[in-house]
């Protein structure tokens, strides 16, 4: 029977189980920070040493951790490139800015068990030579802000955190720092400008690569917040253990955040890759099903900017036969496993790891109007083709809803959501193309058919096209 | 009004300034307090904020043009944001919305923020604000809410009287 497995919100839902430091210790919290301190170094098998700090290192890149806010990238790889030689200081930032539509895992830890997401840092930091981390938390989190602020002041007051911690000689200092309502301060290069006090104008990579040329112009690690609960556990049960969890190449527990039209939505945690979209939409155990006498029509598998998937697709996905070759074989929608590799085989990601689920009462072209006029608002307006191509979107879907469509439309909005894709500064201009791209892929007919009808229908009362801009104002104060 | 400053807000605030090591840093952390403060960022503010961190007043207006959650001009007393977002869409956001707008006498078309005559209530649609398994939801002032049905809004109108 497919289960949750909590690992990270093991104990965030117990009954009792509150979010200050003494009721973390009670269950076992910082013990992963002292395990970690005492790491002893590693003789290598050719008279090498490894320090104790590259071993936690080490153990991160094995354990196959992936980042749990988007793009998926091996957080020990993007430890590795950090630049230790630079001479200049390294930071790390926690990216607690969960702005992606459709994902509302993050909310969970900082509320509910503060403290392991600071364990985690504090671990990561003491791994990657860190004396200075932030945590960047979105505005709108005023109570997530002001409970992080709490458990710092209590890791402070009980020496885990500030000078000299745990009796070790180790500094490691940390702040809060909230951000102001932009979905693009959630793009790491567009947090780093933030958290210099400007505006959070992504940019451009290369040269500037976090890991080289980050906060300050110094090395910097952006790493989400599930991301860096993971070190915790990976430290607490070893590597080897650890990757046992989830999937080859797919390792660990990961928070699934459901909403939409199924019965019971809310956050899942599961191990990556066994249990399947279809037991996450259907299972009593997660989403329950849809409601009753409704049909599945698509699914957002992975934060508003994943492509589409259709009711009844299939997908060719690589499996490895009994003979250890691989083979594509068909997997239908509802049987793809959720993890990583999967989902990109079927086209799409599991980015954030939130699944929008739609039912056959929902409106395609207005879902994707909303959609599209999220992204008009949140461009950050720097790259031509992302500032005008998301706002014509939004204003054709716009006009599409508000019975002034147009058959070609649905052509239109390719044509222009193809001249954004790859042509940005940041990868913004993908996540506002792909919902265009797959809506319209997929569910054609019915943008056709609702820009015919308005067109036979000016036709028929002899009136010229609207062409107002009805959603002015949607650029405020960008450019 | 002249613009003044209370000492343990500006005590705050200087203390706020020693976490980073570049005093740039604190402007987001500045508007916020100011406009928690003072109910929105004043051109005072901004010039008080740019003197305090060494910066020139654009550096901190291109700030307050560009991120949402601050505001140039006072709003109401308490400000409801309404998550448009699809989720909360296919949970009723646009009918939530349209309560409020029905109840306080304000345009339903409308999704920025507007106020209510009595200068009482703002209304706004804003976007995700992550806890899309609860849809709708909203916030007033700093209060989150999840699931609100007209019935709870009510409640909330009634509490902030
Ligand atoms: C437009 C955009 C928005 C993003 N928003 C978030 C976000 O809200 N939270 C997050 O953790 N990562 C977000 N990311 C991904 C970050 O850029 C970055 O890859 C991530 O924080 C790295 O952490 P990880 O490796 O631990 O996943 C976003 C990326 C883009 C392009
Ligand atoms: S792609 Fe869009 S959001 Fe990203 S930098 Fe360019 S304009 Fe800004
Ligand atoms: S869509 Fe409303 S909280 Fe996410």
């Amino acid at each position: 029977m497919p289960q949750e497995h909590r690992l990270i919100l093991k104990h965030a839902d117990s009954p009792g189980y509150t979010n200050d430091l003494e009721c973390y210790v009670r269950h076992g919290g910082y013990e992963a920070l002292k395990k970690a301190l005492a790491t002893a170094p590693r003789e290598l098998a050719d008279g090498k040493k490894m320090s104790p700090q590259e071993v936690i290192r080490d153990e991160v890149l094995k354990s196959g951790l992936r980042g749990r806010g988007g793009a998926g990238f091996s957080a020990g790889l993007k430890w590795s490139f950090v630049d230790r030689k630079s001479g200049k200081p390294i930071y790390l930032i926690c990216n607690a800015d969960e702005s992606e539509p459709g994902t509302f895992k993050d909310r969970q830890i900082i509320h509910k068990d503060p403290h392991q997401l600071i364990e985690g840092m504090i671990i990561s930091c003491w791994a990657n030579d860190v004396k200075l981390a932030y945590i960047y938390i979105r505005g709108e989190f005023p109570e997530g802000a002001r409970i992080l602020n709490r458990a710092l002041k209590e890791a402070r007051a009980k020496g885990f955190l500030g000078k000299n911690i745990l009796g070790t000689g180790l500094d490691v200092e940390m702040h809060v720092h909230r951000g102001a309502g932009a979905y693009i301060c959630g793009e790491e290069t567009g947090l780093i400008e933030s958290l210099e006090g400007k505006r959070p104008y992504p940019r451009i990579k290369p040269p500037y690569f976090p890991a080289v040329l980050g906060l300050y112009m110094c090395p910097t690690i952006v790493n989400n917040v599930e991301t860096l609960c993971h070190v915790n556990h990976i430290v607490t049960m070893g590597s080897a253990e650890y990757a046992k969890l989830g999937t080859p190449n797919n390792t660990g527990t990961r928070i699934v955040s459901l909403s939409g039209q199924v019965k019971r939505p809310g956050y899942y945690e599961i191990e990556v890759g066994k249990v399947t979209l279809g037991e996450l939409i259907h299972h009593e155990n997660f989403g329950g099903g849809l409601r009753d006498g409704r049909q599945l029509k698509a699914i957002i598998p992975g934060g508003s900017s994943s492509k589409i998937l259709k009711a009844g697709e299939v997908f060719k996905v690589n499996r490895k036969g009994p003979d250890g070759q691989m083979t594509k074989v068909d997997v239908a929608l509802l049987d793809l496993p959720y993890d990583f590799d999967s989902l990109q085989a079927a086209g799409t990601m599991s980015g954030s790891s939130a699944i929008i689920v739609m039912d056959d009462s929902t409106d395609m072209v207005e879902a994707l109007a909303n959609l599209s006029e999220f992204y008009a608002h949140e461009s950050c307006g720097q790259c031509t083709p992302c500032r005008e191509g998301s706002l014509w979107m939004a204003k054709a879907l716009h006009r599409l809803t508000h019975g002034h469509g147009r058959k070609q439309d649905a052509d239109y909005l390719v044509g222009i959501a193809k001249n954004i894709q790859g042509r940005t500064i940041c990868a913004f201009g993908e996540a506002c193309a792909w919902p265009v791209l797959s809506f319209v892929a997929k569910f054609k007919s019915e943008f056709e058919a609702k820009g015919a009808a308005d067109e036979a229908r000016a036709k028929s009362s002899g009136s010229m096209h609207q062409r107002s801009s009805p959603i002015a104002g949607l650029h405020a104060g960008k450019i | 009004m002249s613009f003044s400053i209370p000492a343990d807000l500006e005590a705050e605030l200087n203390e706020l300034v020693t976490h980073y090591p570049q005093k740039r840093s604190a402007s987001l952390m500045f508007l916020h307090a100011l406009q928690e403060h003072f109910g929105y960022v004043s051109k005072e503010a901004i010039e008080w904020t740019a003197k305090k961190l060494d910066l020139q007043p654009i550096n901190v207006y291109e700030l307050v043009t560009f991120y949402p959650m601050f505001r140039q001009e006072p709003a109401g007393r308490y400000v409801m944001k309404v998550c448009r977002t699809l989720s909360c869409q296919l949970g009723g956001a646009d009918k939530l919305h349209a309560h409020f707008c029905g109840k306080l006498g304000l345009d339903v078309h409308k999704h920025g923020l507007q106020t209510s005559k009595d200068g009482k209530f703002s209304v706004e649609f804003v976007e995700c604000l992550a806890s899309c398994g609860t849809a709708p939801v909203m916030m007033c002032n700093e209060d989150f809410y999840e699931g609100v049905s007209n019935v709870k809004a009510d409640e909330i109108l009634a509490k902030a009287q």
